[in-house]
């Protein structure tokens, strides 16, 4: 089945070929055939027409009019619940809009429901969520695979063409991950492009928000959309946001690609290597200079990762006391006795371990040998793509170490769990934009992923490699 | 082992999570293999380097420094537990 892309689908309509009642009652169908995925945390078709009765009102131009997209439950939506996916959220019902969703509102987007995730983002496979595992639609009969994660309700949405697009966040791989399992676009633009207001925060300093697509295209269009300055979050960059669909460009001729030595890992199954090769030959044939690069302090990324992303979650969960909003514990003879209760039982268990692990870290005594020391050897990291792209215009490595995975596979070490997000997490300490895209599959016929990363901002570079690696791949 | 029964205490209280005995066995079990496996920061050297806390390169924009009310109380409110006469209300603090 061939998926119809948002760019054709904006044409459709505006050749009155579709209307957006036809189109929005189309996914809708879909939707509800598709239940058993698990995709969404919230979906009501009441709500879905109640936009649609609307917006037909409403005669004014607009981009992306009537485009059914779908929102990770991370987004405050005045219109439906956010949850983060976990109990301590389970009834809460934003008074506010988040930055990205306003911008997609306005734009004249249909939100066709709230996606699953991991809960509070913390998480690989959606499988940490209060609400459930996602199953991955290329899932076969009866052997379910993971979507990836975190974001993998919204990965799941679009490769089941549940949406035309979806948002995603990624604090160390949670839009590009589940988009290699999944077969679709992720795109995780740089640090400060897309406002942080609204999203329920997990690490700030690395947490951004992004796009899922069916193509490169579709993602660039929708990333412009998203993008843009916020003086509600203090990282917000003021940069111009180009119109990044008008500018898409796939000749390559005379760029430079950085291949970094470093992410030849030990155990990194043959078909990864494989198509991380072919990707190198395809973009040599368009006249792109292949430059060997060393990034040398890689392999240290994930423990850096994990002990800055748990430290900076432990502080901003603090929120979740079951006093403001959220839930709150029956179980409540005392204040202190009050907030113990209600986030024993309004936590699951990995965001707890990464509470803890995050207060270990920060707390007096410790805070020196493992924080402190994690912030430096980040500098090293960001320093390392720093002189890196000196040399080349743009990096290309494979996403993720594997293709999906069984849903049902044991993962109860959690360092092994981690391990998913080895070649996703660097750019993220390092603040750089990233896009994965569908790049050749495994015997298994899944879906595997190649990852462009770009300089700060240079989102252009890295939409225009990757419709360029795209186009010679279908 | 560098977390023991006390300190996954002493943290837990900290975080204000209440753990049973089971649980806290678990995260005792969990948090030493990870504290363990960022033990290999150790092998960098990072003598002069500069903490990364914040990987923004733009400068922060200034506002102008004035006040705005949004007498949104309400709003504010509408998600809490339990609110008494315009304010959240918690369990008795002082006896």
């Amino acid at each position: 089945m061939s998926k119809s892309s948002l760019k054709q689908t904006l044409k459709d309509l505006d050749t009155k070929k579709i209307s957006i009642r036809e189109l929005n009652q189309d996914y809708l169908k879909r939707i509800k055939e598709k239940d058993n995925l698990n995709v969404f945390i919230h979906f009501s078709e009441e709500n879905v027409l109640k936009q649609l009765d609307n917006l037909e009102k409403d005669n004014s131009a607009k981009k992306l009019k009537g485009i059914p997209i779908a929102i990770k439950d991370l987004f405050c939506t005045k219109s439906m619940p956010t949850t983060a996916a976990s109990k301590i959220l389970e009834n809460f019902n934003p008074t506010y809009e988040s930055f990205v969703t306003q911008k997609l509102l306005d734009e004249g987007s249909i939100f066709v429901g709230k996606t699953n995730l991991d809960e509070f983002a913390m998480g690989s496979a959606t499988n940490t969520s209060f609400f459930g595992n996602t199953i991955n639609p290329l899932s076969k009969e009866n052997e379910p695979l993971a979507p990836g994660g975190s974001s993998g309700g919204s990965a799941a949405a679009v490769a089941a063409d549940l949406c035309l697009g979806a948002t995603g966040t990624d604090t160390g791989g949670s839009i590009r991950q589940p988009a290699s399992f999944c077969g679709v676009v992720g795109i995780k633009p740089t640090y400060g492009l897309c406002s942080r207001w609204g999203i329920a925060a997990f690490a700030s300093s690395l947490d951004q928000a992004g796009i899922f697509s069916h193509n490169v295209e579709d993602a660039s269009i929708l990333l412009q959309s998203i993008a843009g300055f916020d003086q509600r979050d203090s990282t917000s960059a003021k940069v111009d946001i180009p119109n990044y669909f008008e500018n898409l460009d796939d000749d390559l001729n005379g760029k430079t690609v950085g291949i970094p030595k470093e992410y030849s890992i030990d155990g990194t199954p043959m078909e990864i290597s494989k198509i991380w090769e072919d990707a190198i030959k395809v973009l040599e044939k368009k006249g792109v200079k292949i430059k060997n690069i060393s990034l040398p302090h890689t392999k240290y990324a994930l423990p850096t990762y994990y002990i800055i992303a748990p430290a900076e979650a432990s502080s901003n969960l603090a929120r979740y006391d079951g006093v403001k909003y959220g839930f709150r514990s029956d179980e409540i003879n005392s204040l202190d006795e009050m907030y113990e209760n209600t986030r024993a039982q309004g936590f699951g268990r990995e965001v707890k371990r990464r509470i803890l692990i995050g207060t270990y870290v920060l707390s007096a005594g410790y805070y020196d040998a493992y924080y402190l020391k994690a912030q430096k050897v980040r500098k090293l990291i960001a320093d390392d793509f720093n002189k890196a792209f000196k040399e080349c215009d743009f990096i290309v490595t494979p996403t993720a170490p594997s293709a999906a995975f069984p849903l049902n596979e044991k993962q109860n070490d959690p360092i092994k769990m981690y391990l998913n997000d080895v070649f996703t997490v660097p750019a993220s300490l390092a603040g750089l934009p990233g896009i994965s895209i569908p790049f050749g599959k495994d015997k298994n016929n899944l879906p595997l992923g190649i990852q462009i990363l770009g300089k700060h901002f240079d989102e252009q570079q890295v939409f225009n490699a990757a419709v360029s690696l795209e186009r010679s791949y279908e | 082992m560098k977390i023991d029964k006390n300190t996954i205490n002493k943290i837990a209280r900290l975080s204000r999570i209440k753990l049973d005995d089971k649980e806290s066995e678990d995260y005792i079990k969990d948090l030493n293999s990870i504290l363990d496996w960022v033990e290999q920061l150790n092998e960098v050297n990072t003598e002069n380097v500069e903490p990364l806390s914040n990987i923004s390169s733009s400068i922060l924009p200034k506002r102008e420094d004035v006040s705005k009310d949004n007498n949104s109380s309400e709003e504010i409110l509408e998600n809490a537990p339990d609110k008494l006469e315009g304010f959240f209300a918690v369990p008795k603090v002082v006896e």
